[in-house]
């Protein structure tokens, strides 16, 4: 018998060679989109991890996307310079002398495990200090998003050490490759690629394996996982640390496209828009939230070109309406209908054996939750549960 | 697990159809037209937050900007095109100014782009145009400090701005010097500046302090400031923070009557908008002020107004209305719409009597200027107290801050 | 200005901040105390407040104008907040962070409604001429402190407005019958309280005071279609600090957010205070997660 997901992983394998073959066919300029929305997919997919599965809101993942994007760039201010030179910003600010936390970025190999190692390790103390005094829903929101506008205050602040409002621009050479040459732009876009389609089939693995399940225990009853025994505070605290690896990578890999970070790309509001990506593509789905990511941002560049002042009030209309309307997102409307008649007609799989694939835990769940959350007077067995989601 | 062939070949022909639909479906979003620059008229991109933080400021500009071009349009265009601006919103977004900027040189072909108010943008479309080789046209006064042959910066530097407005403080005898800013770079780097200044010519800093950008409490600061009893506050804060800080000093019995105010980002856009009583009395130091007394500006402001009739003008909307005007003069002189040529073109040409008195381009792509002091009456404009004895020579790298650093464009 | 004058000024300040505070998060905390909903557009209602004075205002002038903006902004955003929850909120019942999210985007087309309608530049609104003045210290060990009478007059509003809202849910029918759903919201339902009525009154009523706030903000700060956010953010570390459903927690917290900001600008910048005032806040929530003011409750799964 077949694997019921073999079909899955090869049809988004064949999406993946063809977003591949995307240099040969798209102007450069639409390249450089899709590249650095691809870079963004990443972001997002660590956004469905934590609020999907891990039921952690996080209004904050600009935070870790700077702290990637940051840590790199750093490296790339410093790469050209000459032994006693200052980036520019640093000169214009009074500085006289790199100071030490800098000089460290000067080796790339730091930089590029910077990327990942400083927002996990951010994003793992956070968690834990609001996680282990049982602090959540809410509230983890609420200080999520006073992070991200302490960081972005900080950055704009100290502009001395970190560019300020400016950001960071103008870079040097990563590891040799100039980043203004097309070719090099052509091989970013590809990276970028390899590391969705890395960060996908991690998380795809991640969420079937025993770990992947308890997390989503946790979301649905906290307090019952805590009575079978399972402290669930490590469990979320590797969760958010594995968002915020991804929203750094993401970070680092949209600032070589974009050629800038800026304290602008990393405060409240950005942080917010990233959460309606995810929530338009259904949180519930990791291809969902890449759908979703590639939907929003076309969407934004092609109506902000055409009637700029519209564009608030389509991703505020966006907002209500997908999280009233349909709140599993584009994803949801993905129903078993539609799954069934695709299984059956298109792929010949008998109606039995797709039976199997809908009866995964994960849909169960899933779906009953939905069930209870659309029923307008919830009963208090539901509500105890939804409470916390 | 045993595969049959027979329902493996199925699975991927389908895989393969889907691809290649997808495929085509991908690549026909890329097969528009594309739009010839021949014809009738030649592309120029207008690129400003239109949306954001920074609309407030950058809309202004736009309409300013639009009426050049509609303004050269009427008068036959250039090298017989017309000009169609394509307009962008940078969304308050550095990053999205880079990507709008790609997309106006390489999508929409433009020969050249007017746009960009805060630093951070300039700075993020600055590694776009080099690498283009396109051209930008800066309307705003800025910190200095920078040095492409990619731009064309028309607003001031500080020393045709801020160490003019020093000056002036010196001359009424003005020693004891208050700097408050938001927190970003126009105000740290200003202050730097105006710190080695102040102290090099016997003055004091009595105190130093940054409002972080949207920031509404000035309470603490105002204590300060009543603490360090400074003779004049030089005020580079930005925005709506401007509107805090004079009604909490107005409510605490300081108005400007009894501490002046020496503004850098107050034109009377903005004292408009905050309500003029505020901030009458106030100073500020600009390039162009509404009230400046010559023809050009009566004719100018007369068909301005006609257009726009509740709308003030102010020193980067006449800036980026007379970037347009040297663009098309650069374009005739050079007889061709090719930036690098354009450019050069630009820093041999003079204007002796434009809106805002006698400029031209120095050959490090910077304006010579007049610097002007005015004092805010409570009718919205200026009355021009103090004024530099010739246009300024355009400083980009303050030779007492930074010393041996300077700027020459190849 | 000796230094005791000096401390006895921050003090006045942070009482001022946190005057301010409580006024822009009250409305937070009794909706989130009672309904659990977070409503990020509360930021937005303070804005709406901040306009409806400025239309105020032009059309009514002399000493009533003030009083006459306060209550028109106070009548207007609670209705705006009984539409919205009539036509939104209630209908996300039971799922807080899709409210939160939702709230966002309702605050999104508030800021773009009102640069349609006002401009993106902010408009006028100027304190009336009585409230131009402070009162000075000359004298003794506090000379040289000033106290604005705007600043007073605002520690005034949010004096009053804690008051009249302590009484109406301590003293009243409609309080008792608010505080039996907070407490249990089923065995309320279950008595014949109408939770939906109640739900209604209370969102409604938040957004009410927030708009009231706004008309008293826009005596000292601009009306712009943004500035809800600038106070937003401090807000719920009011929220977070205080404890959900409790004024005086509010109160405290609002206090407290206050004096911290006033006494760190003492020393070091307004950014930096600004970060210190959030790590302090993550310290806090070590020691008390659930708020100075914790509500206990017997339910397992409390928010």
């Amino acid at each position: 018998m077949p694997k019921s997901g073999t079909v899955k992983i090869a049809f988004q394998l064949a999406i993946l060679v063809a977003a591949g073959f995307a240099p040969f066919y798209l102007s450069s300029y639409n390249l450089s989109l899709l590249g650095r929305f691809l870079a963004l997919c990443i972001l997002a997919l660590g956004i469905a991890l934590i609020w999907g599965w891990g039921g952690m809101l996080s209004l904050g993942q600009g935070v870790f996307f700077g702290l990637g994007a940051y840590s790199l760039a750093m490296y790339l201010k410093l790469v050209g310079l000459g032994p006693g030179d200052l980036p520019d910003f640093m000169e214009w600010s009074g500085l006289s002398r790199l100071p030490w936390w800098w000089t460290v970025f000067r080796n790339p190999a730091v930089a590029i495990a910077g990327v990942i190692v400083v927002p996990a390790a951010a994003a793992a103390i956070l968690a834990w200090l609001v996680f282990h005094r049982r602090v959540g829903g809410i509230y983890f929101a609420l200080i999520t998003q006073a992070l991200a506008l302490a960081f972005s205050t900080l950055l704009i602040s100290e502009q001395a050490y970190t560019g300020g409002f400016n950001g960071l621009t103008d870079f040097g050479a990563l590891l040799g490759f100039q980043l203004i040459d097309p070719k090099v732009q052509r091989g970013l876009f590809w990276v970028t690629l390899a590391c969705l389609a890395v960060a996908l089939f991690f998380l795809q693995w991640l969420v079937g394996t025993d770990f992947g399940k308890i997390v989503l225990a946790i979301r649905d009853g906290e307090n019952r996982i805590r009575f079978l025994g399972y402290n669930p505070v490590p469990y979320k605290v590797v969760v958010f640390a594995i968002g915020g690896a991804l929203a750094g990578i993401s970070g680092a890999l949209y600032m070589l496209h974009a050629g800038v970070i800026s304290p602008a790309m990393v405060g409240v509001v950005p942080s917010i828009e990233m959460i309606v990506w995810v929530a338009v593509g259904g949180r519930e789905s990791l291809v969902g939230a890449i759908l979703g990511t590639l939907l929003v941002n076309f969407g934004k560049d092609w109506i902000s070109s055409a009637i700029p002042s519209l564009w608030l009030f389509v991703i505020g209309l966006l907002f209500v309406i997908v999280v009233t309307v349909v709140p599993k997102g584009l994803s949801g409307l993905w129903g078993e209908p539609v799954r069934n008649w695709v299984a059956v007609k298109i792929f010949r799989i008998s109606p039995i054996r797709h039976a199997l694939v809908v009866t995964e835990p994960l849909n169960n769940i899933a779906v009953e939750k939905m069930t209870s959350a659309a029923s307008d007077a919830p009963g208090p067995e539901h509500r105890e549960r939804l409470d916390e989601a | 697990m045993s595969f049959s062939s027979k329902v493996l070949v199925v699975r991927i022909k389908a895989i393969c159809v889907l691809a290649t639909i997808l495929t085509i479906a991908v690549s026909t979003v890329d097969l528009r037209p594309v739009m010839a620059q021949g014809g009738g008229t030649v592309k120029v991109g207008v690129l400003q937050s239109l949306t954001g933080t920074m609309a407030i400021s950058e809309v202004p500009v736009k309409d300013a900007t639009i009426f050049a071009i509609d303004q050269v349009n009427a008068e036959g265009g250039v090298l017989g095109k017309k000009i169609e601006p394509v307009i962008e919103d940078g969304a308050s977004d550095p990053a999205i100014f880079a990507q709008k900027a790609q997309k106006l040189i390489q999508e929409d072909k433009v020969v050249t782009v007017f746009g960009g108010w805060t630093s951070a943008s300039r700075k993020a479309m600055l590694p776009v145009f080099e690498r283009f080789h396109n051209l930008l046209w800066y309307p705003v006064q800025f910190e200095g400090n920078e040095c492409s042959s990619n731009i064309m910066y028309s607003g001031a530097q500080p020393n045709q701005q801020i160490l003019p407005a020093l000056q002036w403080g010196f001359e009424k005898g003005y020693r004891k010097y208050f700097l408050l800013g938001s927190d970003y770079v126009f105000p740290r780097t200003a202050n730097l500046i105006l710190k080695k200044h102040i102290a090099h010519d016997g003055g004091q800093i009595v105190g130093e302090e940054y409002e972080p950008l949207g920031g509404t409490d000035f309470s603490s600061i105002i204590t300060k400031i009543r603490l360090a009893r400074p003779d004049v506050i030089f005020n580079t804060l930005n925005g709506d923070s401007n509107v805090s800080f004079f009604k909490q000093m107005a409510a605490a019995g300081l108005p400007p009557s009894k501490i002046p105010v020496m503004s850098f980002s107050i034109a009377e856009q903005e004292a408009k908008a905050m309500g003029t009583q505020l901030v009458t009395d106030s100073y500020a130091a600009w390039n162009y002020f509404e009230s400046l007394n010559n023809p050009m500006n009566k004719k100018f402001l007369a068909a301005y107004h006609k257009k726009f009739p509740n709308s003030a003008m102010d020193d980067p909307m006449v800036h980026g209305y007379i970037d347009v005007l040297m663009w098309a003069a650069a374009v005739k002189k050079a007889n061709s719409f090719d930036p690098n040529a354009v450019r050069k073109a630009a820093t041999d040409l003079a204007w002796g009597n434009s809106v805002m008195g006698s400029i031209k381009f120095a050959p490090n792509q910077s304006l010579y200027q007049t610097a002007y002091v005015g004092k805010l009456q409570p009718d919205g404009q200026f009355s021009i107290l103090w004024q530099s004895k010739q246009p300024l020579f355009p400083q980009p790298y303050d030779p007492q801050v930074f010393p041996g650093k300077n700027c020459v464009v190849h | 200005m000796g230094d005791t004058a000096v401390v006895a000024g921050q003090i006045f300040n942070g009482i001022s901040v946190g005057s301010i505070l409580l006024l822009a998060a009250l409305g937070l905390v009794l909706s989130f105390g009672v309904m659990k909903v977070i409503n990020m557009a509360h930021g937005e209602m303070l804005m709406v407040g901040g306009y409806l004075s400025y239309l105020t205002f032009h059309h009514a002038h002399g000493p009533l104008a003030l009083p006459a903006a306060m209550l028109v902004s106070f009548v207007g955003a609670t209705l705006l907040g009984a539409i919205l929850d009539l036509t939104i909120i209630r209908h996300l019942y039971g799922r807080p962070l899709d409210t939160l999210i939702v709230t966002w985007g309702i605050s999104l087309i508030f800021q773009q409604g009102a640069r349609s309608l006002f401009g993106a530049i902010g408009v006028d609104v100027t304190a009336p001429q009585w409230l131009q003045n402070s009162i000075s210290i000359n004298h003794g060990l506090l000379a040289g402190v000033d106290l604005p009478y705007v600043r007073l007059f605002i520690i005034g509003v949010a004096l009053v407005v804690l008051a009249v809202v302590a009484l109406c849910i301590g003293r009243t029918r409609w309080g008792t019958m608010l505080r039996a759903v907070h407490q249990d919201r089923e065995m309320a339902a279950a008595l014949g309280v109408n939770t939906h009525l109640i739900d209604l009154a209370v969102f409604a009523l938040g957004t009410g005071i927030a708009g009231l706030a706004g008309s008293v903000l826009a005596l000292i700060a601009p009306v712009t279609p943004t500035v809800g956010q600038s106070y937003i953010v401090y807000a719920f570390l009011v929220v977070i600090v205080g404890g959900p459903g409790s004024l005086i927690g509010a109160a405290l917290a609002a206090l407290c957010v206050g004096l911290f900001s006033a006494t760190a600008q003492i020393f070091t910048s307004v950014s930096l205070s600004d970060v210190f005032l959030l790590v302090a806040v993550i310290l806090f929530i070590q020691f008390r997660p659930k708020g100075i003011v914790a509500t206990h409750s017997r339910l397992l799964e409390d928010a």
